[in-house]
């Protein structure tokens, strides 16, 4: 469930494993060194150049300057049908009416500029009952279900 | 039709108490407008100059009588009497009231109705051809595909920021009567080799850049439908520009791109995606089929009509269309009265179609895109009882396709974004007509006024359009003349300088006799326009 980390009153998390501790770097500067495991995704980036280097990222945060601006779905959801399985962290303007979108492209912590409220997360994420698209999360879609 | 099972309900429902708990926080002031508004629009909610506008969408223009009744009561409860029917086949009310709203949504919810992504950037109700179903001409209904697409992009999780809106058509039959290519995806249902499958034709549209959208597959398999369409929705979701809302439609992406580069991302991406289970099985496909089977049409209908009364057999002639089964028809109705408002209808009028549909076509009307009703299977034994009552009721206007059938958007009467009035050009136009009794010799001629340039009433596809701009504080009208929406698709050119309100009537009467004055056995308007070209009615306009 989720885990509201002590240094980081902002930050949200749906894993178990330990947040990592040093601060993500942009995507040209990941591809030139090697070191860094965690990196910033910009709406702007493609995403898809971190897929042959999926194996050393622990988290890939993505970035959402502003709420509208959705580019930041598709980076998330191309990088777990890629197998990515590390910490998927959306920051910025993410407000609590696109959490549950979040999740379902593949999120599984959040970061954001103003910090949300824990009850209002939590309807939000448990309103709506069934899903009517496969995403990159777990739900079972309603035509699943249909013809089960 | 499509009903609901107990996952749509749900579905809807969730909507209903999301939208509800949204615009309560609203109006405890724990919103301010800035948060609010993405939230009310994507719930069909708009401020418009005087009150809300509330945007009902109707997936595919398909309506039961039971869900034509529930518009007109949601009309009489919370407007003031009347909807407006859209070309986009939905419906929308234009004095709506905040604290409303939410109840609002949820009587609609009760008779399997929304107004789900009905604005917003996000992909918003898909259209179809009105004679579905019905037309003798179509390959198969086209809209389970609608269907299925609709579902799709409910709450679609990734295309609901979208750069910009998203408006998808679906049809079966060569010709088009649902502006196919002018649509951000048009899909034509077509057959290769005994298979089904889907062309795709993407980056048409309107607005202030108008654009026919190319075909870029001619065919993808059923079974592969909303894989391409996902892969279609991802492209354009990544890299459709952001930095200017008047250049972020797919249009300018695949103009931009070219198509045969856009078409390459979209078939790199389709690849990946063809094992990540986007697809849904063939058996829901099969099963949303089964709602759309034929009416038990009654065998050896008989194909006579009594054409001794002449008003009736001149609606019968400019009204009916003909339909796929012996001794049918479809029959339109005109929300086109002479002097009226395009599209309007009022909560008895609903009723009376509502009551209509039940009586004499299968329980099912349609919202058409030119912004009247049809029913789609009617006895040709029962055309003038149904004639009669719609006569009665001031809905058997004669002038379907006519220079009376005029679709106009709302304009300056309700618009905020207008330049300038649509409805009451297109109210003393069709007085023009109807006076000097041109109407009928004109034949088909298709004319189209939006009151500015995000082109809402379609005016780049009118056989003559009408363009409200501002000219130095004036509402000032362009005329166009060539445009088309359906398969013989073409944009409008604008003839030279604007007129003013009184001037544009003029002006389409030129326009007109010029035609008259031309044309050659059997040529509409358009033919006469693309055959002479601009340069008589240039001389006649401006001379
Ligand atoms: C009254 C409130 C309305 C507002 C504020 C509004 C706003 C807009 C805007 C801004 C655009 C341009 C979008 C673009 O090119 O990116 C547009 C296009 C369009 N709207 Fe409206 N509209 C309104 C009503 C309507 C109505 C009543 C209809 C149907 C009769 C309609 C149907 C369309 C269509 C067909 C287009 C052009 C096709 C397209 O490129 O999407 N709109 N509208
Ligand atoms: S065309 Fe312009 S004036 Fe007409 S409804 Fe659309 S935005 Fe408003």
């Amino acid at each position: 469930m989720a885990d509201l980390s002590s240094e980081n009153d902002t930050l949200i998390r749906y894993r178990e494993d330990d947040p990592v501790d040093h601060a993500a770097v942009t995507v040209d500067s990941f591809l030139d060194q090697s070191s860094a495991s965690a990196v910033r995704v910009e709406p702007g980036d493609d995403a898809r150049e971190l897929i042959p280097h999926l194996e050393r990222l622990a988290l890939v945060e993505v970035n959402f300057p502003a709420f509208g601006d959705g580019r930041g779905y598709s980076s998330a959801r191309l990088l777990r049908e890629a197998g990515y399985k590390g910490e998927l962290r959306a920051v910025g303007d993410v407000l609590v009416d696109q959490v549950a979108y979040m999740r379902r492209c593949g999120f599984d912590a959040f970061d954001p500029d103003a910090p949300l409220s824990e009850s209002d997360l939590e309807t939000a994420l448990s309103r709506w009952p069934e899903v009517y698209q496969s995403a990159a999360d777990a739900r079972t879609p309603i035509w699943s279900k249909r013809h089960a | 039709m499509y009903l609901y099972d107990q996952y749509d309900q749900q579905m809807v429902d969730a909507r209903v108490a999301e939208f509800r708990d949204q615009a309560k926080r609203r109006l405890d002031g724990k919103l301010t407008e800035d948060q609010f508004k993405p939230l009310r629009l994507m719930n069909g909610l708009y401020l418009q100059l005087h009150a809300y506008m509330l945007r009902v969408a109707i997936p595919y223009g398909t309506l039961n009588s039971r869900q034509m009744h529930a518009l007109a009561d949601i009309a009489d409860k919370y407007d003031r009497g009347y909807g407006h029917f859209t070309t986009r086949q939905n419906i929308q009310y234009n004095w709506i009231k905040l604290e409303e709203a939410a109840d609002i949504l949820a009587d609609l919810a009760k008779v399997e109705m929304h107004a789900i992504q009905t604005s917003g950037n996000c992909i918003r109700n898909i259209s179809s051809d009105h004679f579905a179903g019905a037309a003798k001409d179509e390959l198969v209904d086209p809209r389970p595909y609608a269907e299925l697409l609709r579902q799709w992009s409910s709450f679609h999780p990734e295309f609901s920021y979208l750069p910009r809106k998203f408006k998808i058509a679906v049809i079966a039959s060569d010709t088009d009567r649902a502006a196919m290519r002018l649509h951000d995806i048009g899909i034509q249902i077509v057959e290769q080799d005994g298979e089904l499958g889907a062309a795709f034709y993407v980056g048409g549209g309107m607005g202030r850049t108008p654009m026919i959208a190319p075909c870029i597959k001619d065919f993808v398999p059923l079974d592969r439908l909303v894989t391409y369409a996902e892969a279609c929705l991802r492209v354009y979701n990544r890299y459709g520009r952001r930095d200017n809302k008047y250049k972020a439609r797919i249009k300018i992406l695949v103009h931009e791109m070219g198509s045969e580069e856009y078409t390459k991302a979209v078939d790199e991406e389709f690849a990946r995606m063809l094992d990540e289970g986007i697809e849904p099985p063939f058996a829901e496909l099969e099963r949303i089929r089964t709602f759309f089977q034929d009416p038990a049409f009654e065998a050896g209908a008989s194909e006579e009509i009594d054409r001794s009364d002449p008003d009736f057999a001149l609606w019968v002639d400019r009204n009916t269309v003909a339909h796929k089964a012996p001794g049918y028809v479809s029959a339109v109705i005109s929300l086109k009265p002479v002097g009226g408002i395009p599209g309007d209808a009022t909560s008895e009028q609903m009723r009376l179609m509502a009551d209509l549909a039940k009586q004499f076509s299968f329980d099912e009307c349609r919202v058409m895109h030119t912004q009247n009703i049809v029913l789609p299977h009617v006895r040709k034994a029962d055309l003038h009882a149904l004639w009669t009552a719609l006569d009665g009721a001031g809905l058997g206007s004669p002038n379907l396709d006519t220079v009376e059938d005029i679709i106009a958007c709302p304009g300056l009467d309700y618009c905020s974004l207008a330049n300038a009035r649509s409805i009451p050009v297109a109210q003393k136009i069709s007085e023009r007509f109807a006076a000097n009794g041109k109407t009928a010799e004109l034949g088909q001629l298709k004319l189209k006024i939006s009151g500015c340039i995000n082109a809402c009433g379609h005016h780049h596809a009118g056989h003559i359009g009408i363009l409200g701009v501002d000219k130095k504080g004036v509402e000032n009208y362009q005329l166009l003349l060539g445009g088309s929406e359906a398969e013989d698709v073409s944009l409008a050119k604008i003839t030279g300088p604007g007129f003013d309100e009184a001037g544009i009537v003029d002006a389409v009467e030129t326009a007109a006799d010029v035609y008259l004055r031309e044309r050659q056995d059997g040529e509409r308007f358009l033919d006469t326009y693309r055959r002479i070209g601009m340069t008589p009615f240039k001389e006649a306009l401006y001379g």
